[in-house]
């Protein structure tokens, strides 16, 4: 994997890491930061929205979710990965899949191949989906599977940058086709709908939909805490290092395909986690939630908050989905307007999204004092 | 036979279409390494222009020929003033100019359905453009319709202007310069800055020009842009940046091959094919077909 294969060079990379300001995130202040977010989770938000409200806010988490991998793999890694929606798809239909067959019970087809399909019995590829441990394993670990068989091919032959991305777009596109055109075994343009229970719990019960908030959240501080380990690792160094000159890494030895590998595939299974959980808290999955649109959605919240800092991206990722069902309700065109002031404002002007704000204060608050500007660092600043 | 040959040339006319597409991009895209994610609505304003025209000229021939240069007109106006706004700020950030002109064309769609309404509109294709020509006869007729043809030609006719600007004027020769080597064309009294805003208002332009020609063989709508626009990237990303030929070629190969995956499989699964097919092809070229050769490292 990312172990260093080279002796040489290490030491000055070691070097280099230390002195990054990276790693002066005081891991008291974490601390304090993830319990208060925990509190704020588990304690603050139920009591203070009401049912219909919490039921958004684990709509918007989710979405956070997939902010915090592509923080990993687009803030800290450089890659813009504008295909996100697939792995949130694979993770979400492998979930839904499940939940649809536990619905129609045994030996019964899902309603929608009653519907349209001439099927008399189950597709094969549906069947191990009829395993609850099989299909929570595969929400995970097929978005994860894709992501390394896909990323191998594309890193290994250097293709990098833009190119990436638009691939990635491209791939996402398909994907969707893909699934509008196989109507009789995918639920075509509908998807999966109207998923009733969750391994047994009856979804339409209000306490039951709060304990489906519950996981996604504590998914979410999980997922949380792992990235950060990332980030904060030599790893993450690394990674950053890749991001900002590739070639200088590969001239001290190291491969980074592999180092970009690791991070697209973090990411990816990070999204299919997502869109597993997202599936018992919306009761559904569609091509809709995962084409073009929604996985460039997924990379804005991030960039609003900050891409290279996972309590921005995160941040980000909340306000941009709560701002979207408050706005879009009411006036829809204004949303739209609003959408790409947002993309312009925060790419254009303000790259580090608004996390970035906080060294920029800090900076000139440092200036007034007298004391030595630090130096501006362009993306990696906030952590 | 026949269905081999139809299927074909309804490749070669995708093929024209995505070609007239990706030329434009071919520029802003080849030559600044900006992906301008607005180039689909500048596709769209070329094709609203035509809708415009129609309405203020009777003829539907006389506006379709007018709508040529005044799409170009009106989509390289809104390509300058968009890299003039936007995109000069950016050039070192190629990833960012992604998403800033997603933005813009978030905002252009809506402009559009704001000024034009969301559901589609149709223009009237003139007489001449609406038949077929009958190449085999009898029981199993093969017929390419005139309108797929007229596109065809206009993509040849766009290929070779663009090709002769390029190569034989001194503006040609500026592109081409800045193209090869940023600094060494700004050293010697190059402004590569005006280079740029030209070559971006020229790459508009050919993107309102395909706008002309997508209103032939489709109706008119604020998203007519979005799908297609991914299609073109992927032909400037397998046919290498920085030359036509590349460009050229890539545009017809996919677009046969797209069609013939959709007769053999259905449209969905062609679409997976071909995206397969393009990650292996870059498995072989990584760079695309033709690059420039550099020194550089990146």
């Amino acid at each position: 994997m990312t172990e260093p294969t080279a002796p040489k060079g290490t030491t000055v990379v070691a070097e280099w890491v230390v002195k990054s300001p990276v790693l002066k995130g005081c891991s008291a202040r974490a601390a304090a930061g993830f319990a208060a977010a925990a509190v704020a989770l588990f304690a603050l938000a139920p009591l203070a929205l009401s049912d219909f409200r919490l039921g958004l806010l684990a709509k918007y988490l989710c979405t956070a979710m997939v902010a915090v991998g592509i923080c990993l793999a687009w803030g800290r890694g450089g890659l813009l990965t504008l295909g996100q929606g697939v792995f949130f798809g694979l993770g979400g239909y492998a979930m839904a899949m499940h939940l649809k067959i536990a619905d129609a019970g045994p030996g019964n087809l899902p309603d929608f191949m009653q519907l349209y399909g001439t099927a008399t019995e189950l597709p094969w590829w549906w069947r191990p989906f009829e395993n609850p441990l099989f299909a929570l394993a595969a929400t995970v670990l097929l978005p994860m599977a894709v992501a390394a068989i896909l990323g191998s091919f594309i890193f290994r032959r250097r293709v990098k940058g833009a190119y990436f991305a638009i691939l990635s777009q491209a791939l996402t596109a398909a994907f969707a086709i893909w699934l509008i055109g196989q109507q009789a075994t995918t639920g075509g343009t509908n998807g999966l709908t109207d998923i009733q229970g969750f391994f047994g719990y009856d979804l339409n019960d209000p306490v039951n939909q709060r304990m489906v908030y519950f996981v996604i959240a504590a998914a979410l501080l999980l997922l949380i805490a792992l990235a950060r380990q990332l980030i904060h690792s030599r790893y993450g160094e690394l990674l950053v290092a890749v991001r900002d000159s590739e070639e200088r890494v590969r001239f001290l030895g190291y491969n980074p395909a592999n180092v970009k590998l690791v991070a697209y595939v973090v990411a990816a299974g990070m999204a299919g986690l997502a869109g597993a959980l997202f599936v018992p808290a919306v009761g559904i999955i569609s091509p809709a939630m995962i084409g073009i649109v929604p996985s460039i959605e997924f990379v804005i919240g991030a960039a609003v908050g900050g891409r290279a800092s996972l309590v921005g991206a995160v941040l980000g990722a909340v306000g941009v989905a709560w701002a979207k069902t408050a706005l879009s309700e009411e006036f829809p065109a204004a949303w739209t307007y609003f959408q790409g002031l947002l993309f312009i404002v925060a790419l254009a002007f303000l790259p580090g999204g608004l996390a970035s704000l906080v060294g920029i204060v800090r900076r000139r608050r440092a200036a007034r004092a007298g004391g030595e500007p630090s130096p501006a660092l362009p993306l990696g600043e906030a952590a | 036979m026949t269905v081999i040959l139809g299927q074909t040339f309804t490749g070669i006319s995708i093929g024209a279409v995505l070609l007239l597409i990706a030329l434009g991009l071919s520029l802003t895209f080849g030559q600044m390494n900006v992906i301008n994610m607005a180039h689909g609505e500048f596709i769209m304003a070329g094709a609203y222009t035509t809708y415009v025209l129609q309405k203020s000229i009777s003829g539907a021939g006389l506006s379709l020929l007018v709508a040529l240069p005044v799409a170009f007109l009106v989509a390289g106006a809104l390509g300058a003033l968009l890299e003039w706004l936007l995109i000069r700020r950016l050039y070192l950030r190629p990833l960012d100019t992604l998403l800033v002109t997603w933005g813009v064309s978030l905002m252009l769609q809506q402009l559009a359905r704001d000024i034009f309404g969301a559901p589609n509109v149709q223009t009237r294709a003139p007489d001449l453009l609406t038949g077929n020509i009958t190449i085999i006869g009898g029981d199993d007729p093969l017929t390419f319709a005139n309108s797929r043809l007229f596109i065809l030609g206009l993509a040849i006719a766009a290929v070779v202007a663009l090709s002769l600007t390029l190569r034989m004027t001194s503006l040609g020769r500026r592109i081409r310069g800045v193209v090869q080597n940023r600094d060494l064309a700004e050293v010697s009294g190059i402004s590569t800055e005006r280079v740029d805003r030209t070559a971006f208002f020229i790459g508009s332009g050919l993107a309102g020009v395909a706008g002309v020609a997508l209103t032939l063989v489709g109706p008119i709508g604020p998203t007519m842009g979005t799908n297609i626009i991914i299609d073109a990237f992927l032909v400037i990303v397998v046919g290498g940046i920085g030359q036509l030929k590349g460009t050229v070629i890539v545009a017809f190969v996919l677009g046969v091959l797209q069609s013939v995956l959709e007769y053999s499989t259905t449209v969905s699964v062609a679409k997976v094919l071909v995206l397969v097919a393009i990650v292996a092809f870059l498995q072989w070229r990584p760079q695309g077909l033709y690059t420039l050769r550099t020194r550089s490292l990146v």
